[in-house]
């Protein structure tokens, strides 16, 4: 019975899913045709959108670079979601390990987890126009200060996470180096942090993703500073140039890039981190 | 050592808690305040009472915006969910290639929203008008982002595209919790196909299905990127979302008090929704 149910290959169900692949290749397919084309090339008729070009020439992208001021953006990208990611994973999970040992016999505790995890209600419509205010008069309208909002903003969420988490390693550990003569935080640092690996996996994908494409935080704290991150890039394009399609293309392409490349390598860190993240 | 061990916990515990305070509570209460007040962003304001929530009740660009929203969130939830579920039941069959369609299927949720919004933008104006004139059909030849009936599917369609990929992630996830006995079990009871499906499977998943419902509709009620990309509320403010509608006349349009009102009111909504959720959900695992 069971070798009948492992063996067989349900062919209709692989040619569906190979039709349903369409509807994500198509608009990816249609960008990238765009993006390679000259305007010149470009005729009302769907064949002529969607031809290939008849040269596959990067200047477009070349020109999309220097017009969205790429590699510049890119690098803020970069750093400020990296920055995020590492200051998540060690304050937020210090936050979860004091919460996690602590909620089941102290009140204290158990209302600051309560209070930080309901932060996860408040829409960030509501915060926007005091956090601008706010950061204008601290001088933190820049990066620091997007990063800084970011770690605030993903707290609710991994804590939550770190502390459940926390639940599954035995107390037994920490009493055992503390007999040693461990200071809780050597303890902490040599022998918590380590175990929990797997939830920083966890954490850095989801947090890494949510932050490298965020668009409202950058724009309402970074808006006037000259300074953009790549999704920023491609607003103040469009603002700009959005007539020229051909270079939109090349500009979302190359927005697109730096993301799938990480997709591409660690897609099953990124499967499994989205979904330890989701169903936690 | 007692002592020493709850100082440790105590320095963790303030300073992280004093900066989550300082950029979550403090914002949240400055909103509250200045939704009492006629304040621009910018120069003096006066205290106006409860004149901003009195308006926001008879203004009929902030009820459309709710509207829209919330026909978006429904509407989009439904698809999704529906589609996520036969795709997740479709990947976790008999297939070949199995983590090659899971991968690629999940594509859509890496991609920034945003520049998806701009891909889709030009796939609405230009390709399917075209399309629609090849089968010549009137409502399609022109682009569905200018019809002001229509306009709110296309948006529909984005959000869908891009949380199917996620959605479809957590079904699979659930039903690899579902054991093979189940279903062999099922088999000689007669179950199969819908009936199996229906009896079987769902009530087994149904913490996932709440999963991604509760995911659904956060992201939905909150949309704003694909509007900044496709229609900047339009066409006739048709496609306004209570984020972009706050963004743009708060943050651009000077109505910084009035809309600190109406985004109190959009917190209480989502916190209302969010607790709605959550005890009912609670109830239904506890019936299994």
């Amino acid at each position: 019975m069971k070798a009948r149910i492992g063996q067989k290959t349900n062919w209709p169900v692989v040619i569906l899913l190979i039709l349903g692949l369409s509807t994500i290749i198509f608009p990816l397919y249609m960008a990238i045709v765009i993006a390679f084309k000259q305007p010149s090339e470009m005729t009302n008729s769907i064949s002529g959108i969607l031809s290939l070009p008849s040269s596959w020439s990067l200047s477009n992208f070349a020109e999309a670079m220097e017009v969205t001021d790429f590699w510049h953006s890119l690098g803020n990208s970069i750093m400020i979601t990296v920055v995020t990611v590492v200051l998540s994973i060690l304050i937020h999970s210090l936050m979860g390990y004091a919460i996690g040992r602590n909620r089941a016999h102290s009140k204290f505790y158990k209302f600051v987890y309560l209070f930080i995890v309901s932060g996860m209600f408040v829409p960030f419509a509501i915060l926007m126009m005091p956090l601008a205010k706010q950061t204008a008069e601290l001088g933190l309208a820049n990066w620091a200060g997007v990063i800084i909002l970011y770690v605030v903003f993903y707290m609710p969420m991994n804590v939550l996470l770190y502390s459940g988490y926390l639940v599954n390693i035995p107390i037994a550990l920490e009493e055992a180096a503390e007999v040693d003569g461990a200071t809780t935080w050597g303890t902490y640092w040599k022998i918590i942090f380590p175990i929990m690996k797997p939830m920083h996996a966890t954490v850095a994908i989801i947090t890494a993703l949510a932050v490298w494409n965020d668009v409202m935080t950058p724009l309402i704290i970074m808006a006037g500073t000259g300074q953009n991150t790549l999704p920023l890039a491609q607003l103040n394009f469009q603002t700009q140039f959005g007539t020229n399609y051909n270079l939109a293309f090349a500009s979302y392409l190359l927005a697109l890039i730096p993301i799938l490349i990480f997709y591409v390598i660690c897609q099953k860190q990124i499967l499994n981190g989205v979904v330890n993240g989701a169903v936690k | 050592m007692k002592s020493n061990k709850k100082r440790t916990y105590l320095l963790i515990t303030i300073p992280i808690l004093a900066l989550f305070v300082c950029f979550n509570t403090i914002p949240l209460i400055r909103g509250i305040v200045y939704s009492f007040t006629n304040f621009k962003g910018f120069g003096t304001y006066d205290w106006v009472g409860f004149r901003n929530y009195m308006d926001l009740f008879t203004d009929s660009r902030i009820g459309g915006s709710y509207l829209f929203t919330f026909k978006l969130a429904i509407v989009a939830t439904i698809l999704t969910n529906v589609i996520s579920l036969i795709l997740a039941l479709g990947l976790n069959s008999k297939i070949r290639a199995k983590s090659f369609f899971r991968a690629a299927y999940f594509l859509p949720n890496v991609l920034g929203a945003l520049v998806v919004g701009y891909i889709f933008q030009y796939l609405f104006t230009y390709i399917l008008p075209a399309l629609g004139e090849m089968v010549g059909s009137p409502t399609l030849s022109q682009s569905l982002l200018s019809n002001e009936n229509l306009a709110w599917f296309a948006i529909v369609i984005v959000c869908c595209w891009q949380n199917i990929a996620m959605n479809t992630i957590i079904y699979i996830s659930g039903l690899q919790t579902v054991p093979e006995d189940v279903y062999e079990a099922g088999d000689l009871d007669g179950a199969t196909g819908w009936k199996r499906f229906r009896h079987l499977t769902f009530p087994l998943i149904i913490p996932f299905f709440t999963i991604n419902m509760v995911l659904c509709v956060k992201n939905f009620l909150m949309v704003f990127d694909q509007i900044m990309a496709m229609t900047q509320g339009g066409p006739a403010q048709s496609t306004e979302s209570i984020s972009f509608l706050i963004y743009n006349n708060g943050m651009k349009g000077g109505a910084f008090g009035y809309q600190s009102a109406n985004a109190v009111i959009f917190f209480i909504v989502i916190v209302a929704i969010s607790a709605a959720q959550m005890s009912i959900s609670s109830r239904k695992e506890e019936q299994l």
